[in-house]
């Protein structure tokens, strides 16, 4: 054997330290400090709390379209898709007062709807896109305009409300705390660490990397690609119903306005992240950092005057395309020796 | 051992037949030559792939140009129209030397080579991809009615049924040629350079496609084409230049040579150690794996069988349907009809995923599209298709892969500068190995290999020649799938020839030579098969 194949030997840890990678966290550490600069109180225990809070109906949706995005796919449809799962759980609960009273079997019958809601939503996107064989933008698109025309015509134009007692029932699971922090960070926190177990420890995730590659090569591999392709926006489903179980009970309410522009937020998560658009490489961790970005910087702009509040959007743009411009460097320089 | 003393009756006769351009009385070759290539000469890097090939074109005239995978014949065609330069030699149109430029534009200069590949937009109409960069202006305005005229005349003018507005999409393969045609047409090419022109054809396609080479030819056009179809050279062509190895081996007058003495010219080569010395195959072992009367796309009514530790070699030309046999067995496209048994119970693989498990394995000629992940290091990439086996409880064992990737690297001389280097940035020859590896994860007990050692060096393909024996003598059955054909020759027991998606004859033992096997392959020589 020659000497190359000797060396071998583990990385060091300089070399382990990829800038790439580390990138959101910096990002998010220097919003910290800008933050916490021009107002104290940004770094206050309350507004820390609102902050992941917010963070985590985006961040939810988020790891799961780091799925999709992995497998050389796109979801449009989440946002809608929310919008009218929230719709259809109000309907139901609302119907089920007369039967099961307002209690706890009421809210319970409507998470479950949600989630089957969720997961089938996501297997018709799958299907259309793997057994139709129809592009995932196409199709997506599509179901997209479906489900908010759908909520719009549930609500009758207005806006769907939840039984006032339900709610009361209901209501802790977006304001109470548990152990220090708000029951919708405890779902955020499991969601992301199941997402993240399952991205980069399991076969799934490492079949989800290799279809985003190059999906000729996973299916010579033996992978079921379009089992496995169905199966990310499957998961994409249940984020969205798990997101829209802990969002209902924020405002108790659902009109078509609910939900606008998630899918556009939860991508660009996704991307200021890490993970590619075309496919191939995913970080659920930088999905988590770009969620939080995205809504400190919302947050940043609250608490100061220098920056009128209605630039959110600009803000939110330019650090989409700078995150995008910088990973694009890194990208470029693998790929000019093809 | 087998030997090869036949390779080295070169006939030799043929130099000395070779007429010297003009001074031939022959009534096809009047004229000064179109085009002409004198003592041209080609390297990439360190490796020659041409040594002083001279060949002349001329008005009116088809000249064919063949030899086997790898003589040099596309890139003496890529030198003629400009598309490469010339190491060392001299390019003449009409007479004087002449710098032809590259990209295409020696178009300008009546030299027009068609790609196999075709290039053309396939969105786009017949009359916007005729006239496509040099589009007819009317004020700025495209005039539209104009080219229109002019590409429906072209078309009347070779008899082709389609109309300008079809698009490019909507026709067939061999429409589509035609198209290419009629471009080169109305650049008023001089030159027509075609590769291979009639491997995507049907038969009767091929017919249509000679008429409108006959018309060019009548219209004083000279024209060059590839072809491995030796009868269809011998149909069509008035002179033949045969190339070996990047060698000029011989030109003649099509109608002095058959079919038999082009192929006998194409093949000859010295073979040496670069083969592993052959372990004798049980003949009575029982076969592993049986196909009968299989049908599939491009396939029809292939049956073999396989024998424990055998390696079974499939030839043929291009396109003859060899890869589809396989990606059928192993569950990649679908089957129509037919049988398959392995280790004498019928088996239906629906998904490579099954046909893995049961022990079949099937490694990708395209190694770069098809067998491993560009972007991803080492060990995801040696891993991917045998994951199941790297599974401890949910998650995937880490270290059992680097294991495994320390065992391949040490197996099969993996040589990476760094284990994290991504395989997109190692050589072709790694690359190879590493693949071998990765399916060898399967630890299959059928192992078929779709071209071993394309674009890879002589270093690496005999190591590899080497891998495919050893893994043999442990048991395995090896199907090697290869065009090319001395390493047929050097490592198979047994090679069956594939033509036009049958099989055209088995050759066993001491019969396997390149011209049996080139007769089977050009449809010279036909087995029948019960």
């Amino acid at each position: 054997m020659t000497e190359t194949t000797m060396s071998t030997a583990k990385p060091s840890i300089l070399r382990g330290f990829d800038l790439k990678a580390a990138g959101p966290a910096i990002a998010l550490l220097l919003l910290c400090l800008i933050g916490f600069l021009l107002n104290p109180a940004f770094l206050s225990e309350g507004n820390i709390t609102n902050l992941l809070t917010r963070s985590a109906f985006i961040g939810i949706i988020a790891v799961g379209a780091t799925f999709v995005i992995t497998a050389g796919g796109i979801d449009l449809s989440v946002g809608s898709m929310a919008a009218v799962i929230a719709g259809v759980m109000i309907i139901v609960m609302n119907g089920a007062v007369e039967t099961f009273g307002t209690g706890i079997t009421t809210v319970l019958i409507g998470c479950g709807c949600s989630i089957i809601l969720g997961l089938g939503a996501g297997l018709v996107n799958g299907l259309l896109t793997t057994k139709g064989k129809i592009e995932a933008f196409i199709v997506t698109l599509g179901t997209m305009g479906i489900y908010r025309s759908l909520v719009t015509y549930f609500a009758d134009g207005g806006t769907l409300s939840l039984n006032y007692d339900i709610r009361g029932v209901y209501r802790p699971v977006y304001y109470e705390s548990f152990g220090g922090l708000p029951i919708p960070v405890w779902v955020f926190i499991v969601v992301s660490i199941a997402g993240w177990f399952l991205m980069n420890r399991t076969a799934f995730g490492r079949y989800c990397t290799a279809i985003g590659s190059n999906e000729s090569v996973a299916k010579y591999s033996a992978i079921k690609v379009d089992r496995v392709k169905t199966l990310t926006y499957v998961i994409q489903g249940l984020c969205v119903s798990l997101a829209t179980i802990i969002y209902v009970p924020r405002l108790g309410s659902a009109s078509s306005s609910t939900g606008v522009l998630w899918e556009l937020e939860a991508i660009a998560a996704v991307i200021i992240g890490g993970t590619v658009l075309k496919g191939g490489y995913g970080r659920i961790g930088g999905t988590i950092l770009g969620a939080l970005i995205l809504t400190t910087i919302g947050n940043i702009l609250n608490f100061t005057d220098m920056i009128s509040n209605y630039l959110n959007g600009t803000m939110q743009g330019l650090i989409i395309i700078v995150a995008v411009w910088l990973q694009r460097g890194d990208w470029g320089r693998n790929k000019s020796t093809d | 051992m087998k030997t090869f003393t036949y390779l080295d009756q070169r006939p030799q006769i043929v130099r000395d037949r070779v007429q010297g351009g003009d001074d031939v009385p022959d009534g096809q070759t009047i004229g000064a030559p179109i085009l002409s290539a004198d003592g041209i000469s080609k390297s990439f890097g360190s490796v020659p792939v041409l040594f002083s090939v001279s060949m002349d074109i001329r008005a009116g005239e088809v000249h064919a140009l063949i030899g086997e995978n790898g003589a040099g014949k596309s890139t003496l065609m890529k030198i003629l129209s400009g598309f490469l330069q010339p190491t060392s030699g001299h390019i003449r149109v009409d007479g004087s030397d002449k710098e032809l430029p590259g990209n295409g534009l020696s178009e300008a200069l009546g030299i027009v080579l068609i790609h196999q590949e075709l290039n053309l937009a396939e969105q786009m109409t017949v009359e916007e991809n005729v006239f496509l960069g040099r589009e007819l202006r009317n004020r700025g305005v495209l005039d539209r009615t104009a080219m229109r005229a002019t590409v429906q005349s072209y078309l009347d003018d070779i008899g082709l049924g389609i109309s300008p507005e079809n698009r490019i999409s909507d026709l067939s393969i061999a429409q589509k040629q035609m198209v290419e045609i009629v471009k080169a047409m109305s650049r008023d090419a001089r030159v027509l350079i075609m590769d291979e022109p009639t491997a995507v054809l049907t038969e009767a396609e091929t017919e249509l496609f000679f008429a409108q080479v006959r018309r060019l030819k009548a219209r004083g056009t000279a024209i060059v084409f590839v072809s491995h179809k030796l009868a269809e050279v011998s149909a069509i062509s008035d002179q033949v230049t045969v190339l070996r190895d990047g060698q000029w081996i011989g030109t003649q007058a099509t109608k002095d040579v058959t079919p038999d003495t082009m192929a006998q010219m194409m093949v000859g080569r010295e073979l040496s150690d670069l083969y592993p010395p052959m372990n004798e195959v049980d003949v009575d072992a029982d076969h592993v794996l049986d196909v009968r009367d299989l049908v599939a796309p491009g396939v029809n009514n292939v049956s073999f069988g396989l024998r424990k530790g055998e390696i079974l070699g499939f030839s043929g030309l291009v396109g003859a349907g060899r890869t589809a046999v396989f990606e059928a067995i192993c569950g990649l496209t679908p089957r129509e009809s037919g049988t398959i048994a392995f280790d004498g119970a019928a088996a239906d693989f629906g998904t490579v995923a099954a046909a893995r498990d049961a022990g079949i394995v099937y490694l990708t000629k395209d190694r770069k599209e098809k067998g491993l992940l560009l972007g991803q290091k080492m060990r995801p990439n040696l891993s991917l298709f045998a994951l199941p086996k790297f599974i401890k409880g949910l998650s995937v064992d880490r270290a059992a892969e680097e294991a495994a990737l320390e065992r391949a690297i040490r197996r099969f001389d993996i040589r990476a500068r760094d284990p994290n280097v991504n395989v997109g940035d190692l050589s072709g020859g790694n690359q190879q190995k590493l693949l071998l590896a990765k399916v060898m994860e399967c630890d299959p007990r059928v192992l078929i290999i779709d071209e071993p050692t394309r674009g890879i060096d002589v270093g690496t393909k005999q190591q590899i020649y080497h891998f495919i024996a050893a893994i043999a003598a442990e048991g395995v059955s090896v199907i090697v799938v290869s065009s090319e054909m001395p390493e047929i020759i050097g490592l198979c027991h047994r090679v069956v020839v594939m033509r036009e998606g049958k099989i055209a004859g088995v050759v066993t033992g001491d019969h396997i030579n390149e011209s049996e096997i080139v007769r089977y392959a050009a449809g010279l020589k036909r087995e029948h098969q019960q």
